[in-house]
């Protein structure tokens, strides 16, 4: 057996794989916006119609697209900032240099990341319960009113942002950690003897240096973000009324529920076109760090 | 003086970040072992009266909890092995097998990595629909068979190998399957940990794609029957919140067991760029 044939065979089953289960259905997915592929052409293909670019254009003029899109946006720029900034103020604490225990805290910290959502989710729900969530008790007992956490439209996102974050941000934290370390402890020690305060320092040398880990970090916390799907729909099912009900909700909805699924195949690659902005916007900014 | 009350705030702050990590995980706990009614009772308890593990015995006895939990380790475990066979064979071949095409897949690869999941699933259902695999454990799988992250994860890692020890064993009369078990599987041990990890950790708490797949309870994980007792059956709070532990546990326990090698794969993920 040549070498070549070898590559071609120990490749193949993997490639196999992702072009049959993966590639192709993103194809069909693409195919499908295209189409008016609803329940009927689910029990007989032959009800199958192309119609161009019209779920596109429907989606310009529906205000449930609208809304799960603003919704989505919501979420990644109060959510994600939120969240990138908890993960840099942990890493700074972890790597200061006066930190102690840094590998327990760390271990704590990414806790919630590795837990399963659907579980988690519970005990969330039970923390924001209008009337025994312990939330509410704590702003009872510093004289604050109680809030109806996912029953209010205004409250909803904010306590799925909550939840999100608490979920997410030993992930970041870990990648920021790793990019506070790579920085050399000579550039602290010029600093000193150049009488650079705490503060200094770390608005000259720390954040500076950090440039680049924390474009990387905002980008893809922006793409995660945009996939917001699981949280609100084990916590709020998309309500109250739409005020949580994400672009990947929507799609589920209307693929699963409904099976309008040209309809959802439109929002999906809606999107994909989104999240590929967000990309070669990334690329573009990591090339420029590295160069 | 000064410095040492620094060092005093900041562990006060890293105390406090921790609290809110592991608050509530441990709230989940403790509600889990109250006595029946405990958990709703007001004023609300932090700890349970008299800790009882009678809602545990109830998940196992009066419901479909152990047969979920079984099909959580089957699921995972065959989404781990499968894909770890066929990642590391993709992965070793993109990074020192010379095959035809290989440099153009491997930007095509590359390029696909950016596709949220979402995109597929819809046609890919329609598909698994189409095979017959709907209510089934392998139309779970399907998504899992192979995944371009693994397969450039473990590429990094063997383009670090030294061709010599490669052509070393193919000059003692070692075929190329041979050279793959025999000297670069035992050197890739500490990324196929990595990879495993990461693997399993998905697969234990994916929800949406066995969620549309089986709709038969009887092979069920534990995210989607405990979505489904939340729903529909609404039980006690303590008997959730048992479910929710059992679900949580072992992946927790996997992950402190495991997490070098865990997070090694985020950062060998974030290096990518």
């Amino acid at each position: 057996m040549t070498r070549s044939t070898a590559g071609l065979l120990f490749a193949g089953p993997a490639l196999a794989a992702i072009g049959v289960f993966f590639v192709l259905p993103v194809a069909a997915a693409l195919l499908l916006s295209l189409t008016d592929f609803d329940i009927y052409a689910v029990a007989d293909p032959a009800n199958l119609r192309f119609v161009g670019l019209a779920n596109y254009a429907r989606l310009l003029g529906d205000a449930s697209f609208w809304n799960a899109l603003g919704n989505t946006l919501y979420f990644a720029a109060v959510g994600g900032t939120l969240s990138v900034l908890v993960s840099l103020g942990g890493a700074l604490l972890l790597e200061a240099p006066l930190a102690r225990a840094r590998g327990f805290f760390r271990t704590v910290y990414f806790l919630p990341v590795v837990t399963t959502l659907v579980a988690v989710a519970i005990v969330w729900r039970f923390l924001y319960h209008p009337r025994i969530g312990l939330l509410n008790r704590a702003l009872e007992t510093v004289g604050l009113p109680a809030v109806d956490w996912l029953g209010d439209p205004a409250f909803a996102m904010p306590a799925i942002i909550g939840l999100a974050i608490w979920k997410n941000f030993g992930w970041n934290l870990v990648i920021f950690a790793a990019g506070l370390q790579a920085i050399p402890e000579r550039l602290y020690e010029a600093a000193r003897l150049d009488g650079a305060s705490g503060w200094q320092q770390l608005r000259h040398v720390t954040l500076p240096l950090l440039l680049p880990t924390t474009s990387f970090v905002v980008l893809m916390t922006a793409i995660g973000s945009l996939q917001l799907f699981a949280e609100p729909y084990v916590m709020t099912q998309g309500g109250p009324g739409d005020a949580t009900r994400s672009l990947v909700l929507l799609m589920y909805e209307q693929g699963f529920r409904w099976w309008n699924l040209g309809h959802a195949a439109a929002i999906a690659f809606v999107l994909f076109a989104i999240v590929a902005a967000f990309t070669a916007l990334a690329r573009r900014l990591t090339r420029e760090g590295s160069a | 003086m000064r410095r040492r009350a620094l060092s005093t705030l900041t562990l006060a702050a890293l105390l406090t970040l921790a609290l809110f990590s592991l608050a509530p995980l441990l709230w989940m706990l403790s509600l889990s072992l109250m006595p029946a009614g405990e958990a709703t009772a007001l004023p609300p308890r932090l700890l349970p009266s008299a800790p009882t593990l009678a809602h545990y015995e109830a998940l196992f006895a009066r419901l479909p909890l152990a047969r979920a939990l079984g099909n959580s380790l089957l699921l995972a475990s065959a989404a781990t092995v499968l894909g770890l066979l066929s990642n590391s064979l993709a992965g070793y071949a993109f990074a020192k097998l010379h095959f035809r095409g290989r440099d153009a897949l491997s930007r095509v690869l590359l390029a696909a990595l950016v596709i949220p999941g979402q995109v597929a699933m819809l046609p890919l259902f329609l598909l698994v629909k189409e095979l017959g695999l709907v209510n089934s454990y392998a139309g779970v799988l399907v998504p899992s068979l192979a995944s371009i992250f693994g397969i450039f994860l473990v590429r990094q890692y063997v383009a670090s190998i030294p061709d010599a020890l490669l052509d070393a064993a193919r000059l003692d009369g070692a075929g190329e399957l041979r050279v793959f078990t025999a000297v670069v599987l035992p050197l890739c041990r500490p990324v196929l940990v990595t990879l495993g990890t990461f693997t399993f950790l998905g697969a234990w708490n994916d929800f949406l794609w066995p969620l549309v797949v089986l709709g038969d309870e009887k092979l069920q994980p534990l995210p989607v029957a405990l979505a489904s007792l939340l729903g529909e059956h609404a039980p006690d709070v303590e008997i959730l919140m048992a479910g929710a532990v059992l679900t949580v546990l072992p992946v927790v326990v996997l992950f402190i067991a495991l997490q070098r090698y865990y997070l090694q794969g985020i950062l060998a993920g974030s290096l990518r760029g």
